[in-house]
């Protein structure tokens, strides 16, 4: 494929689809909704509780914005984590109206917000407070897979060659920001949370199938462990769940084929 | 409280601290705070590439890549870190491609290049492809590729943990650096940090604009604790404005989707950039795109009923091309404004972006405390530093070029150092002025709300210190700045407990903006020039006689009290370029 040069791009007018004259019409009808969030903080009682906030909000704007609202008009206490609002750094991975999404990438429209949004902690990882789980048993499953380039031998004075077509082979996996909404989507890691879970299997078959690596047997073989790969029971809570679109459950069923024929 | 201690300490996990920390735990026993988890830096929200003249797919060399970060700069850049920047670049490419970061490949397999503004053949001839990418998303594949790399060496992180200040004593007259006190989001402990060498890798400060691109952390904590302890900050009055922000959102789309073809057009369809830059068109540099944005706008020429954007036109491309090429700003565009970017134009408008001031550092990441002396024992790198690399206006693909490049440079430095010097031996007290600042914030019971400042004070710098700045509307910045600073002495905040408070976070958060705000408008309300990313209405031709110098801004501190900045200047490095005037 060849990129159009700037030159003979053509001159049109502007396009106007109903979608864009929507998008561009400023015009906000605001809606009341009630957000029922799942509160805890264990210095003040030891049980979590239910409370419900209502707010007027513009129905486009994203979930994590309605929180944000709520802690900086009503609740200051209101704990939860969020860094760059717009789905990239994957720290506000949240529980909302049951199932795992990323607070930024949720449009308060498209959550049914004629009925209570109910707004949870993901599950299976320890809660310290609110909406804050702890991420560090996730980011030890993590690490416990060599998530990192192994290679013998000399290094080339330049850049290693690689096709664009064995980029492919691993490319949807690169794109994982570590939110943790598969691995605490997964029934599995729920019940077991010695379970290394889908994330960290996505982040070893980034490696697997990258045609540098040479590291692949030893990563297959950690994932071969009891709590390795061969827990997935192939739910797809985990593809359903990843706000990048990355195809987690078929990313795993490659992991378990490269096990049985050892080729990769 | 408890006391640690470490060789070198970085402050910081984005792409800079993480490179350092690469190198600096090879060589001395480092630790990294950090107030995120690593991967939540906002490097990871970087897109369109990094630039090094590989020349993989068309002749380029350093030379024009040097040539043109100074042009892109407006002549504020120091000639030879820009030369360093341009010549290591390539290296810094290649190490990240060993280190495993997935770029896209040629069909030869080699890392292949796009267009990005104001990267240029033989000194501003035409758009060469320059910027090394991994899609639109080469921010997270650094930000990956990085963290990846750190746990294989074993980096220590201190998740989590928020540094409030910076520790220096005096030792023969001579002002050391003695550590670090950072507080533990988890539980509210106080944590001293004793380090011979320190590393601030704490990122931007783009928060106190309303319409921007920075994360909801990029607060400047590492320029607000430096400027504290009477360190100057260099050229804060050089704010960026991407052209491409998600109207209203700021949201970034990147420069890329124009390096892969995409047109700016106004409400008439007119792609305007021909009229502005004849040459580069849609890939001059930012500040020259940004106002020309604003130029269409205030002429009339703005989309929409109020006439307050212009449109991204990407609908000529190929659908393939932008699968494959822009698939997260395409995404960026169905999720938040529900168009299809085959078929519809995007609506956008500039977005506040990227500081090119910060603290001043020489070329080896070591921290200035004037105009040429250093803090022994000092470092930092990335967008909290100033190199300067950047001068007045940052070309696309250098930011993330300047973080590995200057990154490596300061953990190298940081830890060679540690490695001959002694400590220095902890002030009395260490933790002292940050155990005041949160109790009195966690005491307060004044009527204020830290987010009614805080939105009051985005509202101010928007409107003021933008794109288009005048003498009024920058003294009617800096009389906002003070009436909420006052304002600020009168918060309280709901939550008064020890675990994760970020209710507290955002408070002396809050603290640090109102501080740097003031010190961007302040400079900028001295400098009676225009040049790269400031521009003045009221002085708009750029004045090589009087202000072909840096700013630089010390925090003063009177016998009652009362603080004022007070500004002083530092000589541009010149080697190989001398200013022209500035054409794309």
């Amino acid at each position: 494929m060849s990129t159009p040069t700037i030159e003979d791009a053509p001159q049109a007018g502007n396009p106007h689809s109903a979608g864009l004259d929507a998008a561009e019409s400023g015009k906000v009808e605001l809606i009341t909704i009630t957000v029922r969030i799942r509160r805890f903080n264990p210095e003040e009682h030891p049980d979590a509780v239910w409370v419900d906030y209502q707010l007027t909000v513009d129905p486009k704007i994203r979930v994590l914005d309605a929180i944000n609202t709520i802690k900086w008009e009503q609740d200051g206490t209101l704990t939860y984590r969020r860094s760059c609002a717009h789905g990239v750094c994957g720290s506000d991975a949240m529980r909302i109206n049951g199932k795992n999404r990323l607070a930024c990438k949720t449009l308060i429209k498209d959550v049914s917000p004629e009925k209570p949004i109910t707004i949870e902690p993901i599950k299976g990882l320890t809660v310290l407070k609110d909406l804050v789980v702890d991420m560090d048993p996730f980011f030890q499953a993590y690490r416990d897979v060599m998530p990192f380039l192994i290679t013998t031998g000399n290094e080339p004075t330049r850049e290693r060659i690689q096709s664009e077509e064995d980029v492919q082979r691993f490319e949807d996996t690169t794109k994982c920001i570590l939110c943790a909404a598969c691995t605490t989507s997964c029934p599995v890691f729920w019940n077991d949370g010695q379970y290394f879970g889908p994330a960290a299997i996505v982040n070893a078959h980034r490696f697997i199938f990258d045609s540098r690596d040479e590291g692949a047997e030893q990563r297959l073989e950690i994932l071969n462990d009891r709590d390795g790969v061969w827990r997935c029971r192939t739910t797809f809570n985990c593809t359903d769940a990843c706000p990048r679109g990355i195809e987690v459950t078929k990313a795993i069923q490659e992991v378990k084929r490269a096990l049985v024929t050892r080729r990769f | 409280m408890q006391v640690h201690k470490y060789d070198t300490v970085i402050v910081g996990a984005g792409g800079a601290g993480m490179r350092a920390a690469i190198e600096s735990t090879k060589r001395s026993r480092t630790a990294v705070l950090t107030k995120l988890y690593p991967t939540r830096s906002h490097t990871g929200a970087a897109q369109g590439g990094m630039a090094a003249a590989l020349a993989n797919v068309e002749e380029d060399n350093w030379e024009w890549h040097t040539f043109d970060t100074v042009k892109g700069g407006d002549y504020l850049v120091d000639q030879d870190a820009a030369e360093i920047l341009a010549k290591e670049a390539i290296d810094a490419v290649l190490d990240l491609e060993k280190m495993g970061l997935p770029f896209n490949r040629t069909p030869e397999g080699r890392i292949d290049q796009r267009r990005f503004g104001g990267h240029t053949r033989d000194h501003g001839k035409a758009a060469v492809r320059r910027s090394c990418y991994a899609a639109d998303r080469t921010g997270h594949m650094i930000l990956q590729t990085l963290y990846q790399n750190c746990v294989k060496e074993g980096v220590e992180f201190f998740n989590e943990f928020y540094v409030l200040d910076l520790l220096m004593a005096d030792v023969d007259g001579v002002k050391r650096t003695a550590g670090v006190v950072a507080y533990e989001l988890a539980t509210g402990e106080i944590h001293v940090f004793q380090a011979k060498a320190v590393i601030f890798a704490s990122g931007g400060n783009g928060k106190f604009f309303k319409v921007t691109s920075n994360a909801h952390t990029l607060t400047g904590d590492g320029q607000a604790a430096a400027f504290r302890r009477g360190l100057p900050l260099e050229d804060m009055e050089f704010f960026q404005f991407h052209p491409t922000g998600i109207w209203r959102m700021g949201i970034l789309l990147t420069e890329g989707a124009r390096g892969e073809g995409g047109i700016l057009r106004n409400k008439d369809g007119e792609r305007f950039m021909e009229k502005y830059a004849p040459v580069m068109k849609d890939l001059a540099s930012r500040d020259v795109v940004s106002r020309a944005i604003y130029t269409e706008i205030r002429e009339g020429r703005g989309c929409g009923l109020d006439g307050d954007h212009v449109y991204l036109d990407l609908t000529h491309l190929p659908p393939e091309q932008l699968d494959a090429k822009l698939p997260d700003i395409t995404e960026f565009a169905r999720t938040y404004l529900g168009i299809e970017p085959y078929t519809d134009p995007i609506p956008i408008q500039p977005t506040a972006h990227y500081a090119m001031g910060g603290i001043p550092t020489n070329v080896q990441g070591e921290v200035l405390m004037d105009n040429d002396t250093v803090v022994p024992g000092l470092y930092a790198a990335g967008e909290v530093a100033c190199v300067s690399v950047h001068g007045a206006n940052r070309l696309g693909t250098n930011s993330l070029l300047d973080i590995n490049v200057f990154g490596r440079r300061a953990g190298i430095a940081a830890a060679e150092y540690a490695a001959t010097a002694d400590y220095v031996e902890l002030p009395e007290n260490p933790e002292s002025q940050v155990v005041e600042q949160l109790e009195r914030i966690r005491n307060g019971n004044g009527s204020e709300r830290v987010s009614d400042i805080r939105s009051e004070l985005q509202q101010s710098m928007d409107t003021n210190s933008m794109v288009y700045r005048t003498e009024a509307t920058l003294k009617q910045a800096v009389a906002d700045i003070a009436a909420l600073k006052e304002r600020y002495k009168h918060i309280s905040v709901m939550d008064k407990g020890k675990r994760f408070n970020t209710d507290l976070l955002e408070a002396v958060e809050l603290g640090n903006l109102l501080d740097l705000a003031e010190v961007t408008a302040v400079s900028g309300l001295a400098r009676k020039e225009s040049r790269g990313g400031h521009f003045r209405e009221d002085y708009p031709t750029r004045d090589d006689v009087n202000f072909m110098q840096h700013t630089m801004a010390y925090r003063e501190v009177d016998a009652d009290g009362n603080t004022s900045i007070r500004l002083d200047y530092k000589p541009v490095v010149v080697t190989r370029y001398q200013p022209m005037e500035r054409k794309y």
